[in-house]
């Protein structure tokens, strides 16, 4: 598996480490909702098809990077880094 | 026999080798198996389960017969197939599976027992008694059956692994995979060809044939020649083994496996091929025919008899016969006879059959065989009756199964093609892979010609690239008519599976007894599940599975493919991490000073840390420990303690990322001061401890765990880049720029004095900026002793001079180095922490420390540290243990029980975490969680150990048994 890192390139997979659903950019206010806590640390979609997930470029420019992958084929149809998805929001 | 002029060996080069003892002679280029027959040995091996003799079926990587061992000693390697292993001078090779000389195998009585063997009989024979099952049956079977061993012992043999990229890459060099490089090459592409075998060129160098006019051989020349000249890699010995994601290949390069020990080369080297797109060209596998006795040794596959004369010059004996439902056996029978070699017959049964030369034509059917360790006669029936003929060699085909394998390693199934019958590739598959030639089922050279232009075409308009204009070159359009022919009836077992000896009876029975599934049959026959993955056997099988339980072969359909396509020996695949390579070592400056003192080290992760540094006169660990301990309380002790992750923080909002990340507040932390502070995980519990110092405004350097360095900067990362991107701040892991060294009791003062020349000016948690002989030095002081400490940071290529120095003045002073196993027993008497307490489990209140958790800012894992469940009073809490005989030792692990309580989960109160003798307090002590916590100080608990038998009743003590208040380090 590759994966496109903004910084570095197409690079090897296992230069990355996975963490999981992108939706853990989307930090709840600390006083939020227990509800709310609890679907952010918990709760997690799990997408038969395209799917958003955070890598670690680990061995490379560690940069944590969105990736976009379908869990079906595997296919990975695009990265972008996480601190741009960060000053989206 | 050589059969002279023919061949593309070198006869002015002999070889000679061994094969079960014996020597012989081959020539450069030869295989074992070719030259193996020059020599008229037919038989080389022993059938896994009936130890029937077998010999040379093929003449490619999907032989299943002759399977050797090659080599000596720790270096033998099994299941070498003959028909890959290149002759070199001085090959030693062994026949498998056998007791005793090949040709009088002991176990060949399993033979006789057949009618008691077949599929699924150990199921059904070896149920009683079930005692008797692991004992007995398993290792008489394990005996019996089986293929090459291993040494079993430790080889040093070399492998390689590395990674290629390309535009293109072309899997096969047959005319296929020739055609499609020299138009990618051509168009500029940066193509990588690689192919199985020793010399490029496929079934070309296999053949009859002319292209464009010249001997094929000849056209494979000049293409390679050209292909060289345009830059494209040209891989032989390669064999590409799997398809991946990503366009990622798997290959498996033979180095030096064609060469003796003695040359200085790896045996083997797994690639990994990143590629824009790829060609499949791997061509196509003659299959056998299941007739009644078809595992003789001198039974062979027809077109290998062909690879065997045109590229050996060998064939396997004077009377050849041949077998087949298509016209390639007319085409071996036809080359045969051109050679001069005898050709007794070809039968086939199609009623339209013709003779391409001046043959013996029977339209029938081989219905049997004998000779006992070497063909010698066939059975042949016909409308007019049996008649038997003698032979030496059979040559059989049953058709062409394209390798479709590596379409399919995604998941993808092939699909029945009825007007070749055969599989073929699906229409979709891997991404970015198009197939061509034979493995497309394009069987005619001037169709795997067209067929590899049309798929480079297609590659290059994905990269973007034109093709050229290239002239198809002339070649034969002759497909070779055939008709399908999997099974013939009649009296006797007719082999479907060479290599794990499953016959059409098998797989009838596995029928007959409802595993109709292709994938149940698979699994209750062992069909396809030999080295050679069913190469040979799949599709006949299924077809023969099909016509049992009355479905058609698209029906049926096939198992699952995967990778890899050849075995890839796990030496090859995981090349470069055998012994240390599998985990490298980080070694500290003061490595070699430590060694130098006879400290035996410890690992700690990927560090070596010293345990301890043995005197003359300490026969013990615990001696030199107790040794280091005191020396610690009562003079100085020096420790490196560079294997703590060091972290770099800059930038105006470098406070208010600190204050984010930990639970204690750093904004406020003023230049020239440290402070300790707790890093949570966002689920709320206790991911790391450490301390920060403060060196100047928006200038930090942040301490972690040697543990959890690693996954405190990733943490660190994830932060700064996905949390707070807003932040103003950069950070950076220093960790092996700077060696740190702990000085620690009650003459650092005076040490430290000695060798900056004045007495450290520094209160507790005070840190600063120095010089020390002129280099920059950081100086901290801080303590995990509970001495008057302080750690002195310097650039790492200073670390090995400083700590020889700091240990030769504390010496001097009464003091010296001290290790993992003093410093241990240092932080339990003062009850600090390690990821022996933060087991991943263990939230701030339960180590005491809820005072930290700021209540005035928000930082990671305040919201979940306050679930209920984590701060519930009923929570285990951080104690400190006492045993109430003071010398029983308490054991880390041990379980905490309450009164006379039955030791059993359902009782449990805590367990200890850390345990050790204090010298100071000349006790044993312990660190451990319990219900209750501290409010249970002065009452008693049981810690029982199950695994070590022990029982040991404890007082429950503070955490910090020694110097409660810290005057001590405060001083």
């Amino acid at each position: 598996m590759r994966i496109p890192c903004p910084l570095c390139g197409e690079r090897d997979a296992r230069e990355f480490t996975p963490r999981g659903h992108a939706t853990l950019l989307d930090r709840p206010d600390v006083d939020a909702q227990p509800q709310a806590w609890h679907n952010y640390l918990h709760l997690r979609d799990n997408p038969a098809g395209e799917t958003r997930e955070l890598w670690h470029h680990t061995a490379g420019c560690t940069a944590w990077l969105v990736v976009q992958r379908n869990t079906i084929t595997h296919a990975i149809t695009g990265a972008s880094l996480a601190r741009e998805a960060g000053h989206a929001r | 026999m050589r059969v002279d002029g023919y061949g593309r060996i070198d006869r002015a080069r002999p070889l000679s080798f061994t094969f079960d003892g014996k020597t012989f002679t081959g020539f450069a280029g030869d295989t074992l198996a070719s030259a193996l027959i020059a020599n008229g040995v037919a038989l080389v091996g022993r059938s896994f389960k009936y130890h029937r003799p077998r010999g040379i079926l093929t003449a490619g990587s999907e032989e299943p017969n002759a399977l050797v061992e090659i080599g000596e000693g720790a270096a033998t390697t099994p299941n070498t197939r003959a028909t890959m292993q290149e002759l070199f001078d001085g090959l030693t090779a062994r026949s498998q599976n056998r007791l005793g000389p090949l040709d009088l195998d002991l176990l060949s009585v399993n033979d006789l027992a057949a009618p008691f063997l077949g599929a699924g009989f150990y199921y059904k024979t070896f149920m009683w008694p079930r005692a008797f099952w692991e004992k007995l049956y398993e290792p008489l079977i394990r005996r019996a059956a089986g293929l090459g061993r291993l040494s079993g012992q430790h080889d040093d043999g070399r492998t390689e692994k590395a990674f290629a990229h390309c535009d293109l890459l072309v899997i096969g060099a047959g005319p296929s995979g020739l055609m499609a490089a020299l138009t990618a090459a051509r168009a500029g592409a940066d193509v990588i060809l690689a192919d199985e075998q020793t010399e490029p060129g496929g079934r070309l160098l296999s053949e009859r044939e002319e292209i464009d006019g010249q001997p094929a051989a000849d056209w494979v020349a000049a293409t390679l020649s050209e292909l060289r000249g345009l830059g494209v890699r040209i891989m032989p010995r390669t064999t590409v083994t799997g398809a991946y994601d990503g366009g990622t290949y798997g290959a498996l390069e033979r180095v030096g496996l064609h060469l003796p020990e003695s040359a200085d080369l790896p045996r083997e080297c797994f690639w990994r091929i990143a590629t824009n797109a790829a060609v499949l060209a791997a061509g196509a596998i003659e299959r056998p025919i299941a007739f009644p006795m078809n595992d003789r040794p001198g039974v062979m596959m027809a077109s290998g008899l062909r690879s065997y004369l045109h590229r050996y010059g060998v064939v396997p004996g004077e009377r050849i016969a041949l077998f087949a439902a298509n016209d390639d056996a007319h085409r071996t029978a036809a080359d045969l006879a051109a050679a001069g070699i005898e050709v007794v017959a070809v039968i086939d049964p199609r009623p339209d059959a013709t003779a391409r030369g001046d043959y013996r034509l029977i339209r029938g059917e081989v219905t049997g065989t004998r000779g006992r360790r070497a063909l010698r006669e066939i059975t042949v029936a016909t409308d007019a009756g049996e008649e038997r003929i003698a032979v030496d060699a059979l040559g059989m085909s049953g058709g062409w199964n394209p390798n479709v394998h590596l379409t399919c390693h995604m998941g993808h199934r092939p699909v029945w093609d009825d007007g070749i019958d055969a599989f073929v590739p699906p229409e979709t598959h891997v991404p970015g892979l198009t197939v061509c030639g034979a493995a497309k089922g394009d069987f005619s050279t001037a169709a795997c010609l067209a067929s590899g232009i049309a798929a480079a075409s297609t590659a290059l308009s994905a990269l973007g690239l034109t093709a050229p204009d290239i002239p198809l070159p002339a070649a034969s359009d002759d497909p070779g008519r055939a008709r399908a022919l999997w099974q013939v009836e009649g009296k006797g077992r007719a082999w479907l599976d060479f290599a794990n000896d499953v016959t059409t009876k098998d797989v009838k029975l596995a029928a007959q007894e409802n595993f109709r599934s292709v994938e149940h049959m698979k699994r209750y026959t062992t069909q396809g599940m030999a080295p050679d993955q069913g190469r040979n056997s799949n599709i006949a099988a299924l077809a023969v599975l099909a016509d049992a339980t009355g479905r058609t072969i698209a029906e049926t359909g096939t198992t699952t493919y995967r990778p890899p396509f050849h075995p890839v020996s796990i030496a090859a695949m995981g090349a470069g991490a055998r012994g240390k390579g599998f985990a490298p070592e980080r070694l500290t400056t003061s490595h070699a000073a430590s060694l130098d003192r006879g400290a035996p080290m410890i690992a700690a992760g990927l560090w070596y840390r010293p345990s301890y540094f043995p005197r003359p006169g300490e026969n013990h660990w615990r001696e030199s420990c107790d040794r280091e301990v005191r020396m610690v309380r009562e003079a100085v002790g020096v420790c490196d303690v560079s294997t703590l992750g060091k972290i770099d923080i800059q930038g105006p909002d470098a406070g208010a990322f600190l204050d984010f990340l930990y639970t204690n507040t750093y904004s406020t932390l003023a230049p020239g001061k440290v402070r300790y502070g707790l890093m949570l995980r966002e689920d709320g519990h206790v991911m790391d401890d450490g301390t920060t110092a403060c060196l100047g405004p928006g200038r930090y350097v942040m301490t972690t765990t040697t543990a959890a360095a690693g996954q405190v900067m990733a943490h660190l990362d994830f932060v700064a880049q996905g949390l707070r991107p807003n932040l103003a701040v950069r950070h950076i892991s220093v960790t092996e720029q700077w060696a740190q060294f702990a000085v620690a009791g009650p003459k650092a003062r005076d040490l430290l004095a000695s060798v900056f020349g004045a007495p450290p000016d520094l209160p507790f948690m005070g840190c600063t900026e120095t010089t020390l002989s002129g280099t920059p030095a950081r100086l901290f002081r801080i303590s995990f002793s509970g001495e008057e400490g302080y750690e002195i940071a310097v650039p790492a290529r200073y670390g090995a001079g400083l700590f020889r120095d700091l240990v030769a003045r504390a010496e001097t002073l009464g003091g010296g180095a001290y290790g993992m196993e003093a410093l241990n027993v240092l932080r339990i008497e003062k009850g600090f922490i390690t990821h022996a307490e933060i087991d991943g489990r263990i939230t701030a209140g339960d180590l005491g420390m809820a005072g930290m958790m700021s209540k005035k800012k928000d930082f990671i894992g305040k919201a979940a540290a306050a679930r209920p469940g984590l701060t519930d009073l009923a929570r285990t809490a951080l104690v400190g243990l006492r045993p109430a005989v003071l010398e029983q030792p308490i054991l880390a692990g041990s379980q905490l029980y309450d009164g006379s309580d039955a030791p059993v989960r359902t009782n449990l109160k805590g367990h200890v975490t850390s345990a050790c003798y204090s010298p100071t307090l000349d006790c044993h002590l312990a660190l451990g969680f319990l219900a209750g916590g501290r409010k249970r100080i002065g009452s008693r608990v049981r810690a029982v150990d199950h695994l070590r038998g022990s029982e040991v009743i404890c007082e429950v003590i503070d955490p910090v048994a020694y110097d409660p208040d810290g005057g001590r380090m405060r001083g």
